[in-house]
């Protein structure tokens, strides 16, 4: 709905909808995904193998584990806090899912396990942060190494491999052609993209990223709803932790190494605020989508693993360069 | 306007953002040695204007004249060095730093790049001692006070030989005394030939204050009087708001009903002394007192978001304890912060989800379930009865003026059943038009059995709109005053009350707070 330039001489601020700004809409919304795509397209078309069949599989496992937790990290990020532990909870959790799984003989207990290490630690971190007022980078950053550090003893430093093997096909099977996990990841986009959305805890969530103080004197409870947010930050890792020990048929305590700077990355990245108050879904998809293809197409492209490691700094810099400029555009007066 | 002592020309500013004309067209000079006022409901572009003359914006057509040359500013810098100077509102000065320091910040006298500490103090101690001030010039900023940290900002850009001095607002956070010597020392400045520029939405000031004055209205300009004693009070509101505003307060007596809120002994963090005090239905008591008496800490401690060392707290004669906010308010009782940006708005949201982040929580469906439809209307009901300047209630919120975040945060509280409405400085900073929106919203309130508390530092404004005040002073309430028997002699006396005069004053004291 554009409208007309205002006549002069009447006394309302002269609002213009010129077409651009229709465009800037679009770009608003879909933007980091209309640049996933473009990435996408160039490395089918350049690339030989890329569109392989067993590349997508690859392609599509590898961004599975980052998408999963970095729905969790929307919520953590959304809310003007990160979760630093999510990668020692994925391997804490995957290796006490494996522990459990031997000891009882039982599946569901070892799941069971993997979530609950994943909650506890999240809900730790929400109840220092939130209750106590610790920030969350310190906080995060400690229960990090005390969650690597219990995966390193109850594994007792090595991998944990898993005898019984119906727990296996929770990572190893396949529907219409897509592997198990990236289905469990795009249902978590879903879930997690309703929730941040349609919902109270959600919008809640983005108001406290928004202001806090704010959110708090209108009533939001801000506690409660910043433990729940690590809690299912700490959830969701955990769950990530046992579909990934579920692939490598092993709880590995030495897995994700640097998983929560990936993820952090990936979800900035595709746009979302990390000074909180902004997030959606669609800005952690497009974020994963495009570390993870651009990193695909660099193992393609045999480039050493050390030159992608500064390429993946450049990206991310490049991204929040332009996200800056695109605030400023946006926060006139 | 005598032109050959024109030193500052505006001419033909304009400035467009994405959607927005800020500015159309402004021409007006302004003389050496003349306090010149700008006026203009918020969002009117005085502040806009202020940001293209210190450098931070550029005009989008027409240019800058300064002593009769055509100027440019790319960067604030460039301003600077032109002799220009904004003292803002917010205070941009860095709090840890000494007073010396900051007052020479950017120009530290230094040898072979080591800061001479001994200049340093001698010049500044020079400078604070012009503008009167008694200060040791090694204080660190954040002890001073915030009419202090005015003075640090003018002796700053005095350092820098400023022709040109706009003031933004000064006196929102100054208590009289301070006002009055501030005014000394722009009054100083102005026979020593300079050009001084003053925005404020206080009347009585720039007429005590200003020679001349500039009013825009929506991006505009609308008149320049060069001489302030040929324009009237009316007349200066009509120019901004483009009608007639008759009496602004528009106070009628109402009935009131029983008592509705009831604070009993309260003591809370920012109290001196257990603070009692009631409000009936449909009565409107203000809050007087200066900065620092302690109005937004008994606001806050009532509302529950601070918590209370002692006391009772009754709504409707049952008598309420808050956890905290969200307690409060499903009992009804919601407060307007007074700091709007640090504790009123979410910036980066839309004015929908500002309206509707407290009501949202009763129109869920499944429990946890957000309704959009109804949000969408609530926030369009909102933005219409409240006349919310906004191109939609999808805008984000900080791209509204102070007084249209104002309304949309009293748009969230009128999105529930409200009993009990505590306003902190409901219009700090707002400007005329919006004022007066914001007032008819309280009588319209008050007419509806709600209970209005509300803490003013206006005390115009005060005496105005309340039935009835309480005054404080220094953590306690010291006073009640009704409002046929108020004057502004009694409400200050009572709130700056030293101890040199007799405690037998011939105001009612309020037996609670006599501790």
């Amino acid at each position: 709905m554009s409208k007309a330039n205002a006549t002069p001489g009447i006394a309302v601020p002269a609002i213009e909808l010129p077409s651009r700004n229709v465009l800037a809409h679009i770009w608003d919304k879909y933007g980091m995904l209309v640049v996933f795509a473009v990435v996408f397209i160039a490395c089918a078309s350049t690339i030989p193998n890329f569109l392989s069949m067993m590349n997508m599989r690859g392609l599509g496992l590898a961004v599975s584990l980052a998408g999963m937790v970095g729905c969790g990290m929307l919520f953590c990020l959304a809310a003007g806090d990160f979760d630093l532990s999510v990668g020692s909870v994925v391997a804490c959790a995957g290796v006490s899912c494996a522990t459990i799984i031997n000891a009882t003989g039982s599946v569901t207990w070892g799941v069971l396990a993997g979530l609950a290490t994943g909650l506890v630690f999240g809900l730790l971190n929400g109840i220092i942060v939130a209750w106590l007022g610790i920030n969350a980078l310190i906080t995060t950053l400690a229960s990090m190494q005390i969650a690597r550090g219990l995966a390193y003893i109850i594994s007792d430093g090595k991998a944990v491999g898993v005898s019984e093997e119906s727990f296996f096909t929770l990572g190893n099977s396949s529907f219409f052609g897509l592997p198990t996990p990236v289905w469990i990841t795009i249902a978590c986009f879903i879930v997690f993209g309703f929730i941040i959305r349609r919902t109270l805890f959600g919008r809640n969530t983005l108001a406290i990223g928004g202001n806090e103080e704010a959110a708090r004197l209108a009533g939001v409870h801000v506690v409660r709803t910043k433990i729940a947010i690590f809690s299912l930050s700490g959830l969701i890792s955990g769950f990530a932790g046992v579909v990934l020990a579920s692939r490598m048929t092993s709880g590995q305590p030495m897995t994700s190494l640097g998983l929560e700077l990936t993820v952090i990355s990936a979800c900035v990245l595709g746009g979302v605020s990390l000074k909180g108050g902004i997030g959606k879904i669609s800005y952690v998809v497009a974020g994963v989508l495009i570390l993870g293809t651009v990193e695909n197409a660099m193992n393609l492209m045999n480039i050493s693993p050390f030159a992608q490691y500064v390429v993946r700094g450049l990206i991310l810099l490049a991204a929040v360069i332009f996200d800056r400029y695109k605030q400023k555009a946006k926060a006139r007066v | 306007m005598n032109t050959d002592r024109a030193y500052l020309a505006f001419r033909n500013i304009s400035k467009v953002f994405p959607g927005v004309k800020a500015l159309q067209d402004i021409s007006f000079t302004c003389g050496q040695g003349s306090i010149h006022a700008l006026m203009g409901e918020n969002g009117a572009g005085k502040s806009t204007l202020l940001k293209i003359l210190s450098g931070m914006y550029q005009p989008s057509g027409g240019h800058l004249e300064i002593g009769g040359n055509k100027i440019e500013f790319n960067n604030t810098l460039d301003a600077l060095n032109a002799g220009v100077a904004i003292i803002y509102q917010e205070l941009h000065l860095a709090a840890e730093m000494s007073v010396a320091e900051n007052i020479f910040l950017g120009q530290l006298p230094h040898k072979f790049g080591v800061v001479d500490r001994k200049r340093l103090r001698d010049m500044a101690a020079e400078r604070l001692q012009h503008l009167g001030m008694h200060i040791d010039p090694d204080t660190p900023l954040r002890r001073l006070s915030i009419a202090q940290w005015q003075m640090v900002e003018i002796a700053k850009a005095l350092t820098r030989n400023a022709q040109v001095i706009a003031f933004d607002e000064p006196t929102s956070s100054l208590s009289a005394r301070e006002i009055e010597q501030l005014f000394r020392v722009i009054r100083e400045l102005q026979t020593e030939g300079r050009v001084i520029l003053y925005v404020s939405h206080r009347m009585e000031e720039i007429f005590h204050l200003c020679d001349a004055i500039t009013v825009f209205k929506d991006g505009r300009y609308v008149n320049t009087w060069s001489d302030i004693s040929q324009v009237s009070n009316e007349q200066l509101v009509q120019a901004m708001v483009g009608r007639e505003l008759g009496d602004i307060y528009g106070y009628r007596p109402r009935e009131h009903g029983e008592v509705r809120l009831e604070v009993r002994d309260v003591l809370a963090p920012g109290l001196r002394a257990p603070a009692s005090l009631q409000v009936k239905r449909g009565e409107i008591v203000g809050l007087f007192g200066l900065v620092g008496a302690g109005r937004s800490e008994l606001m806050k401690a009532i509302f529950g978001a601070s918590p209370l060392f002692s006391g009772h707290i009754a709504v409707d004669g049952k008598t309420r304890r808050f956890r905290g906010p969200g307690d409060a308010i499903a009992q009804g009782v919601m407060l307007c912060p007074e700091d709007r940006k640090a504790e009123g708005i979410v910036p980066v949201h839309s004015v929908r989800d500002n309206i509707n982040i407290s009501a949202r929580r009763r129109t869920l469906s499944a429990g946890c379930l957000i309704n959009e439809k109804w949000e969408r209307s609530n926030a369009q009901k909102m933005v219409r009865e409240l006349n919310i300047k906004t191109p939609s209630d999808d805008q984000l919120i900080m791209n509204l003026s102070g007084g249209n975040q104002q309304k949309a945060i009293l748009g969230r509280w009128l999105s529930e059943d409200m009993k009990i409405m505590l306003l902190d400085e409901p219009t700090r900073g707002i400007d005329v038009g919006a004022k007066h929106e914001i007032y008819r919203v309280i009588y319209d309130l008050a007419e509806h059995g709600i209970s209005v508390l509300f803490a003013s530092s206006d005390l115009p404004e005060a005496l105005g709109l309340a039935d009835r005040i309480i005054v404080m002073r220094e953590g306690r309430i010291v006073g009640e005053l009704l409002h046929d028997e108020a004057t502004e002699q009694k409400a200050l006396a009572l709130a700056m009350l030293r101890q040199s005069e007799p405690a037998n004053n011939p105001i009612n004291p309020v037996s609670a707070s006599v501790a």
